[in-house]
């Protein structure tokens, strides 16, 4: 048995001090919502000496969820990819081009099959075949067929993969779904959305350190988003949610009545801001359909609703 | 390993693209060792100008936004510029536009420290050489190359590299170009930057705070609003010294690290001086230092066949051509009237092959971003007083070079490493004009009819937004945008892009791991989400795709 010494020489070797990461297990156990005693099971739990392999691909996207993980600062990035995780495929960071990462993509895939988290950033364009999307000339939603179901787990980042977000907006051009529109109902691998444009980093984190710790997924409502993250309204965390407080937003379109998720109490960037707090009002940018259903985002009026295919 | 002589022509696909934002394939033709010619395909295709049909003016640059993640605040900027020139706005209130400045800012300092370390930097460096590294003269270099650099442990560096590879999981470094004759550096200088890697990606982190103070966060700041910025609040002494103190952070890390680094590559890959350049460039401007639109940090011009003259720009000489496209028709459109059906015809390099279109300027291809900016502005300014000319001046000093290098790969990287030194040092006096307790923002109200046209400098180069608007809704969006210009196919006159003219006689020693055609690639930035766009301006039914 690895005892506490050799594990915490092990953890500062890779680059982490033991304070640096225990305070790192103290973020994960507020934002998973448990008790501070947590903490050191967190610990053991992403100390482990295998980092499981992490497949991200990259559909119909702007990428602006990668680089909201690329702002993880508990961990760090450098620290999330060469201490936690094993960032075996992401199309954005990697050394290695053209064939030779397509070929890495299949491979690892088939190696760890059934161990692997496939992180999916981005829609999937189904109309005409998938024309729309293609990576080394396959089709994305070919792609996503064949890697999404060998996965221990799928974790749709951001309203794109979660429930096909902007190119999914009216008309919806490219016949743009989320993950589990575009697999149908036969994909019965687990899987996590991570809704929010893009979401913030800490709830990235925590769902896989929520793995990592239980063995499971975290507790998810009825749109598979982790509840620790969206289980609360935006308008009940406000701390301008007084109407009498005049920084109240809701007269020019505030959506936070409407929207899950847990930006004014985690808020962006280290803690620094969340939009509201900018002066900018809510546009429910968490929920299925936002771009339709809440616009106009200057106004009070509820948007024109259109379809949603889950 | 291929012959590097042989006279028998080869064709390299590289599908995908890595490193950089978006999906991008490139065909190269070698002979002789070299590439004879080249084919760029930009390979996913959103829609976002037919989504944007129909809806409010105002909310455009909640959408246009979305355009990219990596430049999250550039097609935000252009959508509100559009709608203010259509609703009439020239002068915003001073905080306003001081405040867009900086938000534009913090975005150049990001971005381009992003892309010189995680994008651009594994073309020259060589990750695996750096595990041979002696640690103790690894520090004596990197004291000898930037002696107030921050003290770094290189042993710990090499020994967590090590436990690294040792795991057998290589992550995003498994399966480089690892050995490949190209990588000219010394191990220690290999080891010196994965340092480098590593701090930079905690430095971005901080960084891109300056975007959440105020802009509510980063990605996709959420402070703009037609008329101005919402964050008026923000605007207090706190929050400027929270700014002016992750500002002098970053500044003191490209003094330190950025620019220090470059030099290492230009001087250990001088060949690099010479390659990869372009003829045109064009420059829309950027950074509005007062209430006059000429006022400004990068001024607006267009270079031609690389001279040393800069011609006024005519906005009305652009045009896009979708010959060489996934488009119907032939015709070569001005965004203002653009018109195109997408129709995708398979992969074709001797017909249509991108979704991306190709834009000319007077029937001539233009490279856009740090290059040409860097240019535009040298060649402007004749006075040696000058904020650019002086940095340009002092870098070419040092490595006894002529301005004409710059238009090389390596002038690019260069040109974007100065350009983000530049922009630090304004800002500094950008901060120090915001006025607290004023206000930032003027409300106004959208026109029933009425056009405009949002023009700026992104870190990847000239963006345009042009807007129509009938009966206050969006009846027409069209953004051309900076990867268009330098990764667009041939267009009507069979004439190759940019990137595909730059990468012609690119040296290739091993056809099976071109690592050279990746340097000129990355050099330019790729950002293909936000290159690849339609316009629709009759209805959203209209538009099909055959598929053959």
């Amino acid at each position: 048995m690895t005892s506490e010494s050799e594990k915490i020489h092990r953890v500062s070797q890779k680059g982490m001090t033991r304070r640096d990461f225990m305070k790192f297990c103290g973020v994960v156990a507020g934002a998973l919502g448990l008790e501070a005693s947590f903490g050191p099971r967190i610990f053991k739990a992403l100390a482990s000496d295998q980092r499981p392999p992490i497949l991200w691909l990259h559909f119909a996207e702007c990428t602006g969820c990668t680089e909201s993980v690329l702002r993880t600062t508990s961990p760090w990035f450098d620290e999330l990819i060469t201490d936690k995780v094993s960032l075996d495929y992401h199309e954005t960071l990697m050394a290695a081009a053209g064939e030779t990462v397509e070929t890495l993509l299949y491979e690892t895939a088939a190696k760890y099959a059934g161990q692997f988290f496939c992180v999916v950033e981005g829609a999937i364009p189904t109309a005409n075949q998938g024309v729309y999307g293609m990576i080394g000339g396959r089709t994305m939603v070919s792609i996503a067929k064949e890697i999404c179901p060998k996965a221990k787990a799928v974790i749709a980042i951001g309203t794109c993969a979660s429930f096909g977000g902007l190119p999914a907006a009216f008309p919806n051009p490219t016949g743009a779904k989320g993950v589990k529109g575009a697999l149908g109902r036969s994909f019965n691998v687990p899987l996590v959305n991570l809704p929010g444009c893009p979401p913030n980093p800490v709830t990235f984190v925590g769902t896989l350190a929520s793995y990592l710790l239980l063995g499971k997924l975290p507790e998810l409502d009825d749109y598979a988003r982790p509840v620790f993250a969206y289980g609360k309204k935006v308008h009940e965390q406000c701390p301008y949610r007084d109407k009498n407080e005049d920084r109240c937003l809701e007269d020019i379109g505030c959506k936070g009545k409407r929207t899950f998720n847990n930006c004014p109490s985690v808020k962006f960037n280290d803690g620094t801001s969340w939009p509201v707090q900018a002066g900018h009002p809510c546009i429910g940018c968490s929920e299925p359909q936002f771009w339709d259903r809440m616009t106009p985002f200057y106004s009070e009026s509820e948007g024109r609703g259109g379809e949603w295919d889950d | 390993m291929a012959q590097a002589n042989s006279t028998i022509s080869k064709k390299i696909v590289l599908d995908p693209i890595t490193r950089i934002e978006g999906h991008l394939r490139i065909e190269t033709e070698l002979k002789d060792g070299k590439v004879a010619d080249a084919w760029s395909t930009g390979s996913l295709f959103r829609g976002i100008e037919i989504i944007l049909k129909g809806r409010n003016p105002e909310d455009a640059w909640l959408f246009t936004q979305r355009v990219c993640g990596v430049c999250t605040y550039v097609h935000g900027a252009a959508s509100v510029r559009s709608v203010e020139d259509a609703v009439g706005l020239t002068v915003l209130p001073g905080n306003a536009r001081i405040i867009r400045n900086l938000l534009m800012g913090a975005q150049f300092l990001h971005d381009h420290l992003i892309h010189f370390y995680h994008l651009h930097a594994l073309d020259w460096v060589d990750i695996k050489s750096a595990l041979a590294a002696d640690p103790t003269k690894t520090s004596d270099l990197a004291v000898k190359i930037s002696p107030d650099a921050p003290y770094i442990d290189f042993e710990a560096v090499r020994n967590r590299l090590e436990t690294f590879v040792k795991s057998g999981q290589l992550g995003p470094f498994a399966a480089g170009y690892w050995g490949h004759p190209a990588y000219k550096l010394s191990s220690e200088e290999n080891l010196l930057f994965v340092a480098h890697y590593f701090e930079a990606l905690r430095q971005q982190a901080r960084t891109a705070r300056m975007h959440a103070i105020f802009g509510g966060k980063n990605p996709h700041v959420q402070s703009l609003r037609v008329g101005g910025v919402t964050c008026e609040e923000d605007i207090n002494d706190t929050r400027i010294e929270e700014f002016r103190t992750i500002l002098e952070e970053t500044k003191d890390f490209i003094d330190n690290f950025y620019i220090p680094d470059v030099h290492v590559f230009a001087e250990k890959y001088p060949e690099w001086w010479t390659l990869g350049g372009s003829d045109n460039f064009l420059v829309y401007g950027e950074f509005q230092e007062s209430d006059k639109r000429e006022s400004l940090l990068f001024p607006q011009g267009v270079i031609f066949n690389g001279s040393d003259k800069v011609e006024p720009l005519d906005t009305l000489q652009i045009f896009e051509h979708v010959t060489h496209s996934w488009y119907e028709g032939t015709e070569a459109l001005h965004p203002d009237t653009g018109e195109t059906v997408p129709n995708y015809t398979g992969l074709n390099t001797s017909d249509r092959y991108s979704w991306l279109k190709a834009p000319r300027y007077l029937g001539l291809p233009m490279e856009v971003g740090p290059l040409a900016r860097i240019l535009v502005a040298y060649l402007t300014e004749q006075t040696g007083q000058n904020r650019v000319r002086q940095t340009v001046d002092s870098f070419l000093k040092k490595f006894r070079l002529e301005i004409g290098s710059l238009n090389s790969t390596l002038g690019r990287t260069a040109a974007r490493a100065l350009e983000t030194q530049i922009i630090a040092e304004a800002m500094f006096e950008w901060i120090d004009a915001l006025e607290t307790g004023e206000g930032a923002y003027a409300p106004s109200n959208i026109p029933m009819f009425g056009e405009g046209m949002g023009l700026n400098e992104a870190p990847r180069g000239a963006l345009g937004h042009w807007i129509n608007i009938e009966n206050a809704k969006i009846a027409n969006y069209q953004m051309v945008v900076p990867s268009t210009w330098n990764f667009g196919p041939r267009c009507a006159e069979n004439i190759p892009g940019p990137v595909e003219h730059a990468l012609v006689n690119t040296p290739v020693a091993d056809a099976g791991r071109p690592l050279e055609i990746l340097r000129t690639i990355h050099s330019f930035d790729p950002c293909i989400a936000c290159a690849v766009h339609v316009l629709d301006r009759k209805t959203a039914r209209k538009y099909q795709v055959k598929v053959m």
